[in-house]
């Protein structure tokens, strides 16, 4: 079973240098994503083995460096989450295969093929890190690794300023959890884990504070929380479209792999606080990741938005978990943990086939702007359906795998304001009420997305040019799809096993969970609630036929006539006359002014610029403001650098200058060595 | 409240069937319409007006229609906004020449079985415009045309009686009234 | 029994529904001081729709095509989830009140792709205007059934219908606020005054007509019946839950 894994390693290394090595050989580019196919279905074998025996396996390599140890800790949750890596890695890496043709003129496909093995190997060994500096150690080659694949288009300028953004934000993220890390070491004298879990509770209470405090901050930045968010829209429309899924649909996932590791596993007598935070920040992250995703018509930002949404609602679940832990619950806390955890797969696989839809999108009209889409139903059908049901999972309808984790959430938040406290109340009606919304304005928003991408006319020339996609981008979005159903539909199994996974953390050893299925249908404390999917999912099947049957037989001598669009018998619509995507939301916009800001700016050109008779030409410009970036980012920019520039007066130039330094260095030292 | 004791209040004032049945002026133009074509629509008719370049006067009879006095919904008769919609085309005015196309256009987009009635003198033979260089004189001229409702304009009441003569014409044989 | 009773509710409630539709017209026209339609209009409208030709545009797709069934399938599959008659059912594998509402969400979600989907002007601002008002009312609406679920300890509807009647008065109050919430819900999601208002031509002011301007013949029937579905499916819905 070990020996799973490390082949899978070894072959995703292999992959990585074979990539190298074939360089500019436009014919043999397709070699590094079979070894990755191979590599990501091995360790998919390996996880769902690992699930199935629910074992531990715990290696530890001893290395010169005296506490830096390569020990490996394969836990049911970490496989779990290497279960998630590969099941995306899988269709994500058969995707590249034929989108990554586009790119062969111009950059080198070796180097990405490289890199990508290299991501891969890195995704896989931080989820199984035991110790901390060699997590450290991981989490940096992840990092660089998904760096260089954003930027790998290096020959656009925006590109590369993504890419720049993405570098700070990850490398503040990792000083923070260096910071975490280096107090805890202080504090229990290891990096590994396992001893910081027998020592934790020795630490000062102070420190535990800004102990979890600089975690939260460290890995939610790399899971996507308000306000550590803004990374996120720019490295995930930057990057490659399959690379994009998977950072979407698993890179951030380590992050909130690593927070409920530490959070549930390692150091386990979180206090109260740390759940209302993490409550709070899920609540906060999924309104304003969907409200921003409304404003967007770049379609991968519009995406990016929503995992931020996504991984708010991911947050509600944990925090909802947390809480439930400290006020002694631990069969509702397992009900949160459960959601949670769902939830991270459900997200996984519906934003990978959206985001690999949409690189389908691209790759065909060379463009990432919704308004110039439309039509496209016709032209790419599998795509279009393909499309259809991620869109349908993501805003969370029935029978849909997000609708199940949704659901979870909820009635983990309902048993939350069951309880008798009115700050916890309050706290749990806040988190329900953020959800509701959060259901509602998603499917706004993807009605929006693709309503205004597939149907109706082509809005511009390259999108009347679209045709289908190649049958392996098909064959890989379709497994994705399918696999949305089958979550959905089959969630009392996949809930079963989640359990499992839940159970074995040494937290829940010996509870019972509130959730339980019985049959095919998952019930909650017995009668409080119950689904029962594949009945659900069956009903809506045959009524649907019914009404198609009822109706052919009572109208089927009615013929049904194909003319042009009614159009009060205006001649020439065109179609710039359908309804844009600024249009759409521009209700939702002007209702959330509040957070918006939005402005209307006009500018006119006119003919003759003394007599402003005739305009020559007039723009409107639709402007939103950011407000992190308004509020949050600018001024601490703009305060660095006052104090950078004030600093930067101490470095002179001037010799003179710098004596006197020295000199008074010297005295001080002089009278500091006296006392 | 007030509102509510106005309904008990304020009398009644439809005009009754009888007085509208004696006043009808509709032409049949060719063969009229089916037979059960009226069994279909003589339940619910849905109307959608379209004006040709007309004087306003026709639209403001056939608005007329739907007020408290004529109460054109209680024989399960409505206007529509869309031509997908409806069942019928009223067709006021003569037939401008920017219009001509419009009309056309309407004519198909509404589905079959369908009526289409002439409303007016103009729309009937062009009226006062007959014979100018900016209309096409007649709705005939565009579409065919089952029925013709004379007059400039024809009162509401005309108007409402020659629907419900229509509606329950009777057969071709019996009683005719061809043009 | 308790096929009988599904059979009873799938069989009863489109029936009566149009019946309902053509009551609230009646009211309407009384209050108008005119006599309107009979309470049987909506019937003879839906029976001579269902006989006639249908033309669609060339540009709609299969989403155009499958939606009106959609529609009219999962709105008769709604009241299944209900109680109908008070408290006599004993069935419930279905009545989560969030899988109602998601459900709701759902015939939304198809209906505004239909109307943005034939690319005229008006479906797209119908489309824009109803995913509007229905992102914003699902909160409303699941907000709304939170006090009863907890106070009978449970979010299945038919399980809260039978808990309510056996509550002493004094808990009512919840409900009464409820209800009030719940009111607004209703009049947003069955596009009523002031809402919307379905009886207007105008397309100015259209919300719920615009998106179904393309449509003619059955399948705007099926779509006519469907909201009838729905509009009867509240006002049972808050008859019973509210006023247990």
């Amino acid at each position: 079973m070990q020996n799973l894994f490390f082949t899978s390693l070894l072959v995703l290394t292999g992959g990585s240098i074979i990539s190298l090595i074939v360089q500019r050989d436009t014919k043999l580019s397709y070699v590094s994503s079979v070894f990755s196919m191979f590599g990501s279905l091995l360790a998919l074998i390996f996880s769902i083995g690992a699930l199935i025996t629910q074992s531990t396996l715990t290696t530890t390599l001893p290395t010169s460096f005296p506490m830096f140890n390569i020990s490996l800790h394969i836990d049911p949750l970490a496989a779990f989450f290497i279960l998630i890596v590969s099941l995306i890695a899988l269709p994500a890496s058969l995707y590249g295969i034929v989108y990554m043709k586009q790119y062969a003129i111009e950059y080198n496909l070796g180097v990405f093929g490289f890199f990508y093995n290299i991501f891969l190997i890195s995704l896989l060994l931080v989820i199984t890190a035991h110790n901390a500096l060699y997590f450290l150690f991981v989490w940096e080659i992840m990092s660089l690794s998904s760096l260089f694949l954003v930027i790998f288009e290096n020959k656009k300028l925006q590109i590369i300023k993504s890419g720049f953004i993405y570098f700070i934000m990850t490398h503040a993220a990792t000083a923070f959890i260096l910071l975490s890390f280096l107090l805890l070491f202080q504090f229990t004298g290891s990096f590994d884990f396992e001893t910081i879990k027998q020592h934790f509770a020795s630490i000062p209470f102070v420190i535990q504070t800004i102990i979890f405090l600089c975690m939260i901050i460290g890995f939610g930045t790399k899971a996507g929380i308000v306000p550590f968010h803004i990374w996120l829209p720019w490295a995930h429309s930057a990057a490659p479209s399959h690379v994009s899924s998977l950072m979407s649909g698993v890179m951030i996932k380590i992050g909130i792999f690593m927070l409920f590791k530490m959070f549930l596993d390692i150091l386990p007598q979180t206090p109260l606080w740390l759940g209302y935070v993490v409550l709070i920040i899920g609540a906060v992250s999924s309104i304003l990741g969907v409200l921003y995703a409304l404003s967007e018509h770049d379609i991968k930002r519009l995406l990016a938005y929503h995992s931020i949404e996504n991984i708010g609602i991911i947050l509600l679940g944990l925090g909802s978990g947390l809480i439930f832990i400290a006020l002694k619950q631990p069969s509702l806390a397992m009900l949160a943990i459960t959601a949670g955890l769902f939830h991270t797969l459900n997200h996984a696989v519906f934003k990978s086939l959206l985001f690999l839809g949409a690189g389908s999108v691209i790759s065909q009209t060379h463009t990432r702007n919704i308004e110039e889409y439309g039509g496209l139903i016709k032209l790419m059908p599998y795509t279009a359906i393909f499309f259809l049901v991620g869109a349908v999972a993501i805003s969370g309808l029935p029978p849909f795998n997000g609708f199940v984790s949704e659901w979870l959430t909820f009635q983990s938040l309902f048993s939350g304001i069951a309880t008798s406290s009115i700050l916890i109340k309050s706290i749990f009606i806040f988190g329900a009420a953020c959800l509701t919304f959060t259901g509602g304005l998603a499917a706004a928003c993807f009605v929006k997305a693709f309503g205004i991408t597939f149907l109706a006319r082509s809005r511009s020339i390259e999108s009347e040019k679209a045709t289908e996609v190649s049958p392996l981008l098909l064959i890989s979005m379709g497994t994705l799809a399918v696999l949305c159903l089958t979550l959905g539909v089959f969630s009392f199994f996949v809930i079963t096993n989640i359990q499992l996974i839940v159970k074995s953390l040494s937290l829940f050893a010996s509870k019972t969970s509130s959730l339980s299925s019985t049959g095919i249908s998952l019930q909650v404390n017995q009668n409080v609630a119950h689904l029962n999917m594949p009945v659900i999912f069956l009903v809506m099947a045959v009524f649907i036929a019914l009404s198609f049957g009822l109706v052919y037989i009572v109208s089927r001598k009615q013929k049904v006539v194909l003319r042009t669009v009614w159009d009060c018998g205006f001649n020439a619509l065109s179609p710039k006359m359908e309804i844009t995507a600024t249009g759409f939301s521009r209700t939702l916009i002007l209702i959330f002014r509040g957070i918006f800001q939005p402005s209307k700016q006009h500018e006119i050109e006119y003919v003759d610029a003394d007599i402003r008779y005739f305009s020559k030409s007039k723009t409107v410009t639709l402007g939103i403001v950011n407000i992190y970036e308004a509020y949050l980012y600018y001024p601490l920019h703009n305060g660095l650098s006052i104090i950078s520039k004030q600093i930067r007066k101490i470095q002179s130039g001037n010799v003179n200058q710098y004596l006197l330094y020295i000199f008074i260095l010297l005295l001080g030292l002089l009278i500091f060595a006296r006392y | 409240m007030s509102l509510y004791s106005k309904i008990l209040s304020v009398p009644l004032t439809l005009v009754p069937r009888k007085i509208i049945n004696q006043q009808n002026d509709v032409t049949i133009v060719q063969k009229g319409i089916e037979k059960k074509i009226k069994k279909l629509f003589g339940g619910s008719l849905a109307i959608r007006e379209v004006d040709t370049g007309s004087t306003n006067a026709c639209e403001q009879e056939l608005m007329a229609l739907t007020n408290t006095y004529y109460d054109i919904e209680r024989f399960g008769i409505h206007f529509v906004a869309s031509p997908r919609h409806a069942d019928m085309l009223m067709v006021t005015g003569p037939v401008s020449r920017n219009m001509a196309e419009a009309l056309k256009k309407t004519y198909e987009a509404t589905p079959d079985p369908k009526i289409v009635v002439a409303v007016g003198d103009d729309a009937i033979d062009g009226g006062i415009f007959k014979g100018s260089y900016a209309v096409l004189d007649g709705v005939h001229n565009v579409i065919p045309v089952n029925f013709q409702i004379p007059g400039d304009p024809p009162s509401a009441m005309t108007i409402l009686s020659s629907l419900l003569y229509i509606l329950n014409i009777i057969d071709d044989k019996s009683d005719q009234k061809k043009q | 029994m308790s096929i009988f009773i599904i059979i009873l509710k799938l069989i009863l409630l489109p029936t009566l529904s149009p019946l309902c539709v053509g009551i609230v017209r009646k009211v309407k026209a009384y209050m108008q001081n005119r006599r309107g339609a009979g309470i049987f209009q909506p019937y003879y409208d839906l029976w001579k729709l269902f006989h006639k030709d249908e033309v669609i545009a060339r540009d709609a797709s299969w989403i155009f095509y499958l939606t009106p069934f959609l529609l009219f399938g999962l709105s008769i599959l709604l009241p299944l989830g209900i109680p109908l008659l008070g408290s006599i059912e004993s069935l419930s594998f279905f009545g989560d009140f969030i899988i109602t509402i998601y459900l709701l969400a759902t015939m939304t979600f198809f209906i505004a792709l239909s109307g943005l989907d034939v690319g005229s002007a008006f479906g797209g601002f119908g489309s824009s205007r109803e995913m509007t008002i229905a992102a914003l009312t699902e909160g409303t609406l699941l907000f709304s059934f939170l006090p009863i679920a907890l106070v009978t300890h449970t979010t299945n509807v038919i399980l809260m219908a039978t808990t309510a009647s056996g509550l002493p008065f004094f808990n009512y109050l919840p409900f009464v606020i409820a209800f009030m919430g719940f009111f607004i819900a209703l009049m947003a999601e069955t596009g009523r005054i002031p809402f919307d208002n379905p009886s207007t031509h105008l397309e100015l002011t259209m919300i719920h007509e615009a998106m179904i301007l393309e449509y003619s013949g059955k399948r705007l029937a099926l779509i006519e019946w469907a909201n009838a579905n729905k509009f009867i499916f509240f006002i049972i819905l808050g008859v019973n839950l509210f006023f247990p």
